[in-house]
């Protein structure tokens, strides 16, 4: 291969194309279902692929695990070009219109748990996900209502272990993300989003969007225009996973955000 | 780089202080475990570089260690043969000294899990090995202890501690006790429950775990048990100091330093600090996080323990180095152990019994009034504690007036030679982050210089009156170890990359050299087979202090790394990465 063709190849692969087409550049966790895995089982694998066939791509993934330094080693690095799955108020990228607004839930066997304001839960073993020294919304929730006693941490690296818990009858109560509770949780398990949905200013839902580097407002605009037209498909796609929703939909006009943190 | 006001320095060589047997132990010249000794006073009794000739201390050799992420490590040398410990991968290489340019004879590689670098809170670093019996025992990032044969580099035994898929790893040095090698996790804040465990030295197999919280049984506490501070008597204390099942994720690793006194056959170290919740969710003393410990190596049995700062808030984890030392303190001659901690104060105990001598300020805090020497208790500052609410001005910031940059003592000036920090902080409001599929919020945290304006200081201190004696100050935090020597000289590095010698009498500065990248090493000093004395140090800027050049952070975002990127935003400016080891002698 001659020199000259040698660079303008490299060129191209820089620009996300290969000899065959353009390559869609895709950070995410090799293993964190329901949402990515490194055998494309998750929602946000299906939606890479989705967004990818819009495109006229294809996917090419850099695996990491989405924890502590996850947005600046893949995607701020210059190592791959989208994050499929991140809330859109996250500072350190670009988000796309957000595509779904998830809630944290109530798992458990049938007790009928709406709200934080009920009083069965000093009564109950509660699970949560340990996410260092920040807060879960739940965890914030439950130490200003003195229930810090009644919490049991679950590490957020192993989703399905506090859903099982919640089965097993090792806890009565978990409060999780609801995309975890969908996938995770077996049908007999009661699903109920957390009431309310703000408590003394955190947020219990969350918008999600797609996001990209700051710079890449051409990459950004595309996604946008992607999440609007494929709205259907993108609904359908959650609804396989059963992500609990809470209000806005990926055509919605209005694009209200989780207020309380704008 | 500024030198405070000296005060009495005639007094220094007139000091009543009986040199006492720990830290006058036999010194082979070599440096067989990161703190050199097991009292941990990093002093040789080296001679030939002294204050009078160490102006022309000139490079020897370099080697590369081929790497560019934080080198915290000490090297080692024994047998005419140096080790040193690598970050992630966690190469060890050997070289031969013996040889002109000290070749490399071996490199073991433990084929660490690229994985376990995600799990690194503060970049990919390891402090260090240590050596017994013919064998190189260290740690790797991914949770496994190691013996490496010394000659040969073959692998003789790989054990594994833990689980990184949890959020677990492995970054402290080892010291072998009694044919048993000790070593500690890293990780609190994804709910590791921390420990110390003792392998058996031949064959690697488990003898003992203490886990840092818990009921007695499995913190090791029995009838042996018998603290100095009231508070710290009653059963399970591990347990009932938290709230529900709180204790089965409470942080508490170890993943500093350790020290041994064979007459007493006790192993002392520290905890660190409670996890993973903020302190609103885990109300109560928290024990025994932030606790020193005393335990005999042979069973792992608590002899007696203290926790420093019940109850923390501010991430001031207790596994800074306890330096053992033997004083005359008011007239009695005290056993004690120094421990310079994240808070600010330095604390001399009775190694024997744990009661707490004094906790002296040696660096600028504002968080706690002082430590109730009747009850043990420390008094914090109201207006100054951490929580879901804005609070400004809070020193020290959560890598403390010292993080794991380790201190030395020389026996001559008896001095406590401290590297350390000069840094405050703030929490304020909140924003939205996102973890393993789940969204939350958190505190913004910025830390920023200390009174002054300088970032880092080196301080001798006088352990028996309390009191700093010089202070030369650094623009950036002095996050590098330190040595001292028979000849008076101490040694450390900057993290701009400047290795110093200074005064060990009054802090003047007597020479310096230029490396390539910022210094977070431990300093060696040894006798080369041709017996001139050495001066070793591993170049490579990181850590936690460094993460803006190490890992590369966006130096506008202050929030990196926990904040530190706000007060080290210029750093880049002063340093790039890099991975080489220095060695200097004399003409």
């Amino acid at each position: 291969m001659s020199s000259r063709c040698l660079s303008l190849l490299l060129l191209a692969a820089a620009a996300g194309y290969a000899a065959d087409g353009r390559i869609l550049r895709v950070c995410a966790d090799p293993n964190n279902l329901p949402f990515s895995n490194d055998r494309a089982e998750g929602f946000e694998n299906r939606l890479a692929s989705l967004v990818a066939r819009e495109l006229g791509a294809t996917v090419r993934y850099t695996w990491a695990p989405q924890r502590r330094g996850f947005v600046r080693n893949t995607l701020n690095a210059g190592e791959c070009d989208v994050v499929m799955g991140i809330p859109s108020s996250v500072d350190m990228l670009a988000a796309t219109r957000p595509y779904y607004r998830s809630t944290y839930v109530f798992v458990s066997r049938g007790l009928g748990i709406k709200s934080l304001a009920d009083p069965r839960l000093k009564k109950l073993r509660i699970g949560l996900q340990m996410v260092g020294d920040d807060y879960t919304p739940p965890a914030y929730a439950l130490a200003k209502l003195g229930l810090s006693a009644n919490v049991v941490g679950f590490s957020s690296y192993a989703p399905a272990k506090i859903v099982e818990a919640v089965s097993r009858g090792d806890i009565d109560l978990a409060i999780v993300w609801g995309p975890l509770a969908g996938y995770f949780g077996p049908s007999d398990l009661e699903i109920t989003p957390v009431s309310p949905t703000i408590f003394e200013s955190i947020p219990f839902t969350f918008e999600m969007s797609m996001g990209v580097r700051k710079s890449d407002a051409a990459l950004r605009a595309e996604l946008d225009r992607v999440i609007a037209a494929q709205c259907g498909a993108i609904t359908r796609l959650l609804d396989e996973y059963r992500v609990p929703r809470e209000g806005y939909t990926c055509d919605s006009q209005s694009q209200s955000r989780s207020s309380a943190l704008r | 780089m500024r030198k405070l006001s000296r005060l009495a320095p005639a007094a220094l060589l007139l000091s009543n202080t009986v040199f006492g047997q720990i830290q006058n132990q036999p010194d082979d010249s070599q440096w067989p475990m990161a703190m050199k000794n097991h009292a941990a006073t990093r002093y040789s009794n080296l001679d030939q570089i002294n204050t009078g000739n160490v102006k022309d201390l000139k490079l020897a050799w370099t080697f590369s260690t081929g790497l560019t992420r934080g080198h915290e490590a000490a090297p080692l040398v024994v047998n005419n043969t140096m080790y040193i410990v690598t970050p992630w991968p966690n190469l060890l290489y050997a070289l031969d000294l013996t040889k002109p340019g000290a070749p490399a004879k071996w490199t073991y590689n433990p084929q660490t899990s690229t994985h376990s670098q995600g799990v690194a809170c503060c970049d990919v670093v390891n402090r260090g090995a240590a050596f017994f019996n013919g064998r190189i025992y260290y740690n790797t990032l991914d949770m496994h202890t190691v013996a490496v044969d010394a000659g040969t580099g073959r692998q003789v035994w790989k054990t594994k501690l833990g689980d990184i898929n949890m959020g677990e790893s492995m970054t402290m040095a080892p010291i072998v006790v009694k044919g048993k090698v000790l070593v500690g996790n890293s990780g609190g804040e994804f709910g590791v429950r921390g420990w110390v465990t003792a392998l058996d030295a031949n064959d690697g197999k488990i003898v003992w775990r203490a886990y840092s919280t818990g009921p007695d049984k499995d913190v090791l506490i029995g009838p042996n048990f018998k603290p100095f501070y009231e508070d710290h008597r009653g059963k399970d204390l591990g347990q009932r100091s938290w709230q529900g099942e709180q204790w089965k994720i409470g942080g508490g690793t170890v993943w500093g330093w350790l020290s041994y006194d064979a007459d007493l056959d006790l192993v002392y170290y520290g905890t660190a600090n409670p996890g993973p919740w903020n302190a609103d969710m885990r109300p109560g003393d928290n024990k025994w996080t932030c606790t020193i410990f005393a335990r005999r190596p042979d069973t792992g049995e608590a002899i007696w323990a203290y926790q420093i700062f019940p109850h923390d808030d501010h991430d001031y984890d207790g596994v800074n180095e306890n330096i053992l030392l033997d004083l005359n303190i008011k007239g009695r001659n005290r056993k004690v152990l120094a421990h310079p901690d994240r808070d600010g104060r330095m604390y001399i105990i009775d190694r024997a019994t744990g009661e707490v001598i004094s906790a002296e300020p040696y660096a600028h805090q504002n968080v706690t009034e002082g430590v109730d020497l009747k009850t043990g208790r420390i008094k914090t500052v109201a207006a100054k504690t951490t929580g879901f609410k804005t609070t400004r001005d809070m020193c020290p910031a959560p890598p403390g007036s010292k993080d794991w940059q380790p201190s030395a003592f020389s026996p001559r000036t008896n001095l406590i030679y401290i590297p350390h920090n000069n840094l405050c902080y703030e929490m304020q409001g909140v924003q939205a982050n996102y973890i393993a599929g789940t969204p939350y919020v958190g505190a913004n945290v910025k830390m920023f210089p200390g009174p002054g304006g300088n970032r880092g200081e080196f301080t001798a201190w006088d352990p028996v009156n309390a009191k700093a004696v010089w202070k030369v100050k650094e623009e950036f935090p002095a996050w590098s170890g330190t040595v001292v020597t028979a000849g008076d000289v101490v040694f450390y590095g900057t993290m701009e990359g400047w290795f110093k010698a200074l005064d060990a009498r009054n802090g003047n500065l007597l020479w310096q050299f230029k490396t390539g990248s910022g210094i977070i090493g431990q300093p060696i000093v040894y006798k080369g087979p041709d017996g001139k004395e050495y001066v070793a140090i591993l170049s490579g800027v990181g850590g936690w202090s460094g993460a803006v050049v190490s890992g590369g952070l966006n130096p506008v975002d202050g929030t990196g790394a926990l904040g530190f990127v706000n007060a080290m935003a210029d750093l880049g400016k002063h340093t790039t990465k890099g991975g080489m080891l220095y060695v200097f002698a004399l003409p």
